[in-house]
């Protein structure tokens, strides 16, 4: 019966252990079949009334179960359980061994030998008992840790949460931060590139008076030489030369009045450049005069033309004027005006030249036709004059801040984004006018300049 | 009638010896150079009573043509000469200024003689 119990349990034991049925289903069929084979030998010792020699046959079945047990890989973990069947496995040996050799000894120590057994027997499974008890301590710390490590984790998650959601934060703080620097660079450019014309408008006056000082003593002495040759002349008539050389040097002195007329004409020439530059670069005295409207606008017109072409002689665009000839003069700040003017042209070629040569990179450029017109108009005592391209045309956000100051849609070096601001100022704090824009993309732009004509101006 | 040039440009000694040749030749006109306002001061000082028209520059190194104008009035307030200013900046601040301090006429340059003759020829 001892035999049985422990054979059957450490079956069992190994088979729940191992949890052979999942993780060996090989092993599982031997072990079970070995459970079937305990049982049936439990059965055949009661059936044969419990002789001797099915002793010998548990003994050998332990002892094999013990070598398997040791022999194996898969069983590693569970020597120490083997191990405590062992002494119980050796004590029936013995006791067996003596009983089958010599029966008078074991006769005599019968109780000894059955006191043995038993006490191996309980010691085995006490160990087991013992060792169980153990495995669920420990299971049940596992369990905690378990526990603890979930915990742990959630704790993970919702930390890694956090920072995700400040990462995210940091981010867009970042990205703004950097938007900021490129605003303030772009500004920073534009600021220096303000400065730079703000100087290049003052070294121009600059240049401009210390050129004029020269060219006046250029066309002074040549005027001067001019009335000599002529002077000259008149004395030769009175000399007693041969008419000869009378007539061989007023040749002479022909062609020197021709080349001081000529180094005069050049003089004047030069002297109106400069005269140009000074009246640019002038700051606006803040007094209006009668100004002949159309003459201006006419005037700035071929100005920012020409200027364009300096710089690309490629450059064609056709100029049409309409203008409504009863203007005449108009009260206005000529100097400013003019800037206005030259802004709207610069902008108004500028805007077709991009047209062209985006046509001209996308590959048909042929029928399409630059145009730039100005036209004014007087009625009601108000002063209309509309510039009109038939350039790139503006998106409605460009059009929203073209009149702030720094904007600019051209690259750097190219506009400051100072010109229409400042426009804007003249026409509405310098005149009392409005300046507005409508524009249609990709295909027109049109300025609208109104100005208040207070009284109406003696053509005079 | 006596003229004094002041302008520190050399140069405009012979064009104003040139643009008026026939009257200088004819004695109408009497020209006089300097080339400083301090050089303009000590020609007045040598040859005292005798200069009837100054025609001063404004902008020269050293004493300027203002300076030159008040110096003149300060020192000869008795029996001063006419003063004519000449200058290259003919805004109206230099013009007040000059006229203020006692100038009899003022000209921008560059100078136009046609006209200048025809003030010259008045004042004899």
């Amino acid at each position: 019966m001892d035999y049985f119990l422990v054979s059957f349990f450490l079956i069992q034991y190994i088979r729940t252990s191992l949890q052979t049925a999942v993780n060996h289903p090989e092993w599982e069929k031997r072990l079970v079949f070995a459970r079937y084979f305990s049982i049936a030998w439990i059965a055949t010792f009661y059936i044969a009334e419990e002789p001797f020699w099915t002793n010998w046959v548990w003994d050998i079945f332990l002892v094999w179960l013990i070598v398997v047990i040791y022999r194996n890989e898969v069983f590693n973990s569970l020597r120490t359980t083997a191990q405590t069947v062992m002494p119980f496995v050796a004590i029936s040996i013995i006791r067996d061994f003596v009983k089958g050799i010599f029966p008078k000894f074991y006769e005599e120590n019968d109780s000894f030998f059955q006191v043995a057994v038993a006490f191996a027997f309980v010691l085995c499974f006490f160990v087991w008992f013992y060792a169980r008890k153990q495995m669920k301590v420990l299971q049940k710390e596992r369990e905690d840790r378990l526990r603890e490590e979930q915990a742990s984790r959630a704790q993970k998650e919702s930390l890694e949460y956090l920072v995700n959601e400040r990462t995210q934060e940091l981010t867009m703080q970042k990205e703004e931060l950097q938007r900021t620097i490129e605003e303030l660079k772009s500004t920073q450019n534009q600021l220096i590139q303000s400065e730079k014309m703000a100087s290049l408008g003052e070294l121009t006056a600059g240049i401009a008076h210390e050129i004029q000082n020269p060219l006046n003593f250029v066309n002074n002495f040549s005027e001067v030489s001019a009335e000599l040759c002529t002077e000259l002349e008149e004395e030769i008539e009175k000399s007693e030369l041969a008419e000869e050389d009378k007539d061989y040097i007023k040749q002479i002195i022909a062609d020197l009045n021709q080349n001081q007329q000529k180094i005069t004409h050049h003089g004047k020439r030069a002297d109106s450049i400069v005269k140009g530059m000074l009246q640019h670069s002038r700051l606006s005295s803040g007094e209006k005069e009668p100004v002949e409207i159309n003459a201006l606008a006419d005037e700035y017109m071929r100005l920012a033309y020409h200027g364009l072409r300096a710089k690309d002689k490629e450059f064609n665009a056709a100029l049409v004027t309409d203008f409504d000839d009863t203007i005449g003069k108009v009260n206005v700040l000529p100097q400013d005006l003019g800037r206005v003017f030259l802004n709207l042209f610069t902008n108004a070629f500028y805007a077709v030249a991009e047209k062209k040569r985006k046509l001209a990179a996308e590959g048909f450029s042929s029928d399409y036709k630059p145009e730039v017109k100005i036209s004014t108009k007087k009625f009601a005592n108000k002063l209309y004059i509309r510039v009109t391209d038939n350039g790139t045309g503006m998106p409605e956000h460009v059009k929203a801040k073209i009149f702030q100051p720094f904007f600019t849609t051209k690259p750097t070096g190219q506009g400051t984004g100072l010109g229409l601001s400042m426009s804007y100022d003249i026409i509405t704090n310098g005149h009392g006018g409005v300046l507005d824009v409508e524009s249609i993309p990709g295909e027109r732009t049109e300025f609208r300049i109104t100005i208040p004509v207070s009284e109406p101006i003696s053509q005079s | 009638m006596k003229i004094l040039v002041v302008d520190d440009e050399e140069d405009v000694k012979s064009l104003f010896e040139q643009k008026f040749r026939k009257e200088i030749r004819s004695g109408q006109f009497q020209f006089s150079f300097s080339f400083s306002g301090e050089e303009a001061l000590t020609y007045l000082a040598a040859h005292p009573s005798e200069v009837v028209m100054i025609l001063s520059d404004i902008n020269m190194p050293g004493m300027s043509g203002i300076e030159l104008l008040k110096t003149i009035r300060r020192d000869h307030p008795s029996a001063p000469p006419q003063v004519m200013m000449i200058t290259a900046y003919g805004d109206s601040a230099n013009h007040d200024q000059a006229m203020q301090l006692g100038a009899d006429d003022f000209l921008t340059k560059p100078v136009n003689f046609v006209e200048l003759k025809e003030k010259l020829l008045t004042i004899l």
